[in-house]
């Protein structure tokens, strides 16, 4: 294997929006505000950033394609500026982007941001899989939308482990009610108000047996982080957080074409976790993480994502959730901030936005103070996933306080 | 020997009773208490004639080697195209060879059976193999009218030639009145009529009687030599009538299909012609009279290899199967009547580019795909490089048509955020018997009735209709096979 990002890089600022329904902020306002906050905490100006990569998935309606965006809302002074999108990864490929960039020696001082406004699409959920698929995929591919590609998910799940309707229910209810907990507690979260387990279980079904409490919020918001080489990262602060792992997998869409698949677990989700903790030396990630941000954009998604990256074992993830594991007091806290669920997901940002959470609980510096974990805290993990269940492209990151 | 060499039929699953119909409209003409009886076949969202006609090609195609077709006619008088030949779409859908005859018939409810006697023409004439004639209709009443009761949905196919003929034709007569009983003009969704009981007496028993009368004479029968008589007259009091001046025993006048389908106009007489031959014995002869404008008459008769094409959901396997549209409301929607708030979220509809849909033809029009050479595995769209993951060879592909494999439910859901006209949105993921996997709306079934493992024939359907630019996109779909829907 090549040798890696590991100890290359480090973050040494970083900011993120509150997210929401934002109806009076503009794009604009969410970069201008992501970005002051991580100025800010890293001590930079405008003139030390070389380059910037810009995340945003489907922004076609408000900034349009291209940097621009971000060159005009910033000033950025004639540097290089890179859209990424990749689906739901689209903020962790702004990261990844910075990353190599400052470890290939191009700059020194890199800047990744994501941003996101979904509410001016006029609906609720993410646009249909047809609208921003390609004009051959309207076809090939049903009127897809993100619920029921993971109700399937659910529903096969539950058909492989032998559980009833009843009892994975209950799973994902538990996992969502942790989510809503630690994101009451989050002041820039989506969704601030707590339901009870009942409540969840019960609410409307949107595509069965997902109800509207397995879903996350689609908001808007921005975030930012700003990247330096890790030897000169303690020059600007004492407390970086340096980059461990940065993975990406895309599977070659086995999943729809081929009956290889069995329809539950995500090929590319374990592929990536294991080349991640490979680049970061983790032989055991139950033991080793301190703390996860995994892509629960449905209650099954983090279910499924914790088997995968190893953490639960395989059909038995549902006993660690109901133990606490995954809790704000538990082994391995599992979305501490909330997690999409609650946090929300403005999908450009919400990869960033998960190692805001990451940087800000290494550095002890959780806000307000009742948030900071307990637990000992060295590194946490990431995870990011998109596109079509089957034909998925995934992420997985890994920071760590330590050199 | 030129005749019909195989059949098939297609009507569409949701049926309305029409009482439902006169419990929401009697109150505007109590008069249609006499027409609220039995019930119409109603044509689902995603149907229009040029679905329906692929059907019933597809049912009629069955075991069919689809390389000997030499054309494609297509009758109907409600055809989604007045530019762009609804039979050529037909012809892609049914993956035909390029290098045939394919034309529209229409604007007569008889256009059905002149569709049938010109393919005959064509094969006699130019020694085609085989020739396909589809009819479909699914015509529109205004609300509260006489037609919305009696007018239904179905289809009708057939293939001719000379070979392994199972009813042959003997012979035709045709006339041609501008009798002005129903009409409708470009442009105009609704059809108008005239006084029934001048319908009736001066238009089905004089035109249909003299047209029978010529045939009688022109081949020196009797009308006694039938074994069945099938009249396209959708009006039982004119039928009852007819027969009785035309001398037709009770049990040799096929039932018009009113009843439980509803007049299916330029498919009604095709789709009663299918009704009489899943009865027929060889020997039997058949007259076929297809009223509209005018009237054709046909001379048939069946052959020994009659037996050799029973295996065919026909009209018999189509009635039997069959889901109450209890509601009049939802069938107001499914035809386009009335202004439907189908949300934001629809109206974010990607356009249809018409290059890529030709560039893509085969695999958005005959769901092709294509099969590795060296390992066997279909997939879909056609690949360059195989994706089986233990294959993985690159251009050793060969051309492999899904539209008539048959599968199963491996995955599926109702969405309820995806916007549908009849939602919930249901899809899911279908693994093919012979291999392939392909995400697919399914359609024609309720959620609930839905399971893992379910077997699935696809059904080519309508996607997108896209009025602002006059295109109907056509996909497939997956419909489950019910019991006897094999």
């Amino acid at each position: 294997m090549a040798e890696g990002i590991k100890n290359k890089v480090a973050i040494i600022g970083m900011g993120c929006t509150r997210f929401g329904e934002l109806w009076d902020k503009s794009t604009e306002d969410l970069i201008v505000e992501a970005y002051k906050e991580a100025a800010e905490d890293a001590g930079i100006g405008i003139k030390d950033i070389d380059a910037a990569w810009y995340a945003s998935c489907v922004e076609e309606h408000n900034a349009g394609k291209g940097g621009i965006a971000l060159a005009r809302a910033l000033k950025l002074p004639n540097i290089p500026v890179t859209r990424v999108e990749n689906f739901c990864t689209s903020g962790t490929e702004a990261i990844r982007g910075a990353c190599y960039g400052v470890a290939s020696g191009a700059c020194d001082v890199a800047l990744a941001l994501g941003v996101e406004k979904l509410k001016d699409t006029g609906f609720g959920g993410l646009p249909d899989v047809a609208t921003v698929s390609g004009v051959e995929q309207q076809f090939y591919y049903p009127n897809l939308t993100a619920p029921s590609m993971f109700a399937q998910i659910a529903n096969a799940y539950r058909a492989k482990y032998g559980l009833t309707r009843e009892e994975i229910k209950r799973i994902l209810a538990r996992i969502s009610w942790k989510s809503h907990q630690n994101g009451a507690d989050s002041p820039r979260a989506h969704l601030r108000r707590p339901p009870s387990i009942e409540a969840i279980i019960n609410a409307p079904i949107i595509a069965d047996p997902l109800g509207l409490f397995d879903c996350c919020g689609v908001s808007d918001g921005a975030a930012a982080a700003i990247i330096v080489r890790a030897d000169i990262a303690k020059d600007f602060r004492p407390d970086p957080s340096y980059v461990k792992a940065l993975q990406l997998s895309l599977t070659p869409s086995r999943g729809i074409g081929h009956q290889s698949w069995d329809g539950v677990h995500l090929e590319s989700t374990r592929v990536s976790g294991v080349k991640a903790y490979e680049e970061a030396g983790i032989k055991n990630p139950r033991e080793e993480l301190s703390l996860m941000e995994v892509h629960d954009c449905f209650s099954i998604s983090e279910l499924i994502t914790c088997e995968s990256l190893q953490i639960s074992p395989i059909g038995k993830a549902g006993k660690d959730v109901e133990d606490g594991f995954y809790d704000f007091d538990g082994k391995i806290p599992c979305q501490s901030d909330g997690g999409l669920k609650c946090f929300g997901h403005p999908i450009g940002a919400s990869g960033i936005r998960m190692a805001y959470e990451i940087y800000k609980q290494l550095q002890g510096k959780a806000e307000p103070k009742e948030r900071q974990l307990k637990q000992d805290m060295r590194l946490g993990l990431t995870h990011n996933h998109g596109g079509i269940c089957g034909s998925m492209v995934c992420s997985v990151a890994i920071f760590g306080n330590e050199l | 020997m030129v005749g019909i060499t195989s059949y098939g039929a297609y009507i569409p699953r949701y049926r309305l009773n029409r009482k439902i119909i006169f419990s929401a409209m009697g109150w505007f003409d109590s008069a249609t208490a006499g027409a609220a009886r039995g019930e119409k076949a109603v044509a689902n969202y995603d149907e229009d004639t040029v679905t329906m006609a692929v059907a019933a090609a597809q049912d009629c195609l069955n075991g069919c080697v689809r390389e000997d077709i030499g054309g494609l006619y297509l009758a109907s008088t409600t055809a989604p195209y007045l530019e762009r030949q609804n039979a050529a779409i037909c012809a892609a859908a049914l993956a035909l060879r390029p290098d045939i005859r394919t034309a529209d018939f229409g604007a007569s409810l008889k256009s059905g059976t002149s569709a049938l006697i010109s393919a005959c023409d064509a094969v006699r004439l130019e020694g085609m193999k085989s020739f396909l004639v589809c009819a479909a209709d699914s015509r529109q009443g205004k609300t509260g009218s006489n037609m919305e009761y009696t007018f239904g949905d179905g289809a009708a196919a057939f293939t001719v030639g000379k070979d392994d003929v199972i009813v042959e034709l003997k012979g035709s007569h045709s006339v041609s009145r501008d009798f002005v009983d129903h009409r409708r003009m470009q442009e105009e969704r609704f059809i108008h009529g005239w006084e029934a009981r001048w319908i009736r007496d001066e238009g089905y028993v004089k035109i249909m009687s003299e047209a029978v009368v010529g045939l009688l004479e022109k081949y020196s029968m009797k009308i006694g030599d039938f074994a069945k008589v099938a009249i396209s007259c959708p009006v039982d009091g004119a039928l009852k009538y007819l027969s009785k001046k035309l001398g037709i025993e009770a049990d040799r006048l096929q039932d018009n299909l009113i009843g439980n389908v509803g007049d299916t106009g330029s498919a009604l007489a095709p789709m009663m012609l299918v009704a009489a031959l899943e009865e027929a014995k060889p020997g039997d002869k058949i007259l076929v009279v297809g009223y509209g404008n005018g009237c054709d008459v046909l001379f048939l008769e069946v052959t020994g290899q009659i037996e050799k094409a029973r295996d065919r959901m026909g009209i018999k396997g189509h009635l039997s199967q069959k889901a109450e549209l209890d509601n009049y409301l939802k069938y107001l929607v499914f035809r386009d009547l009335i202004p439907l708030e189908v949300g934001v979220r629809a109206e974010e509809a990607p356009r249809v580019r018409l290059s890529v849909v030709y560039r893509e033809g085969k695999t958005i029009a005959s769901l092709q795909g294509s099969r590795c050479k060296m390992c066997g595995t279909p997939q879909f769209p056609a690949q360059r490089v195989c994706i089986n993951p233990d294959c993985g060879a690159t251009d050793q592909m060969e051309d492999y048509v899904f539209c008539d494999k048959i599968g199963h439910i491996t995955s599926f859901t109702g969405d309820g955020l995806a916007s549908s006209i009849s939602p919930p949105a249901i899809y899911g993921l279908i693994d093919f018997d012979e291999g392939g996997r392909l995400y697919l709306d399914i359609t024609d079934c309720e959620l609930d009735s839905l399971k893992v493992g379910i077997p699935v024939k696809m059904n080519f359907r309508r996607r997108y209709a896209d009025k602002r630019r006059s295109i109907y996109a056509y996909f497939w779909k997956a419909v489950p096979i019910l019991e006897k829907n094999a």
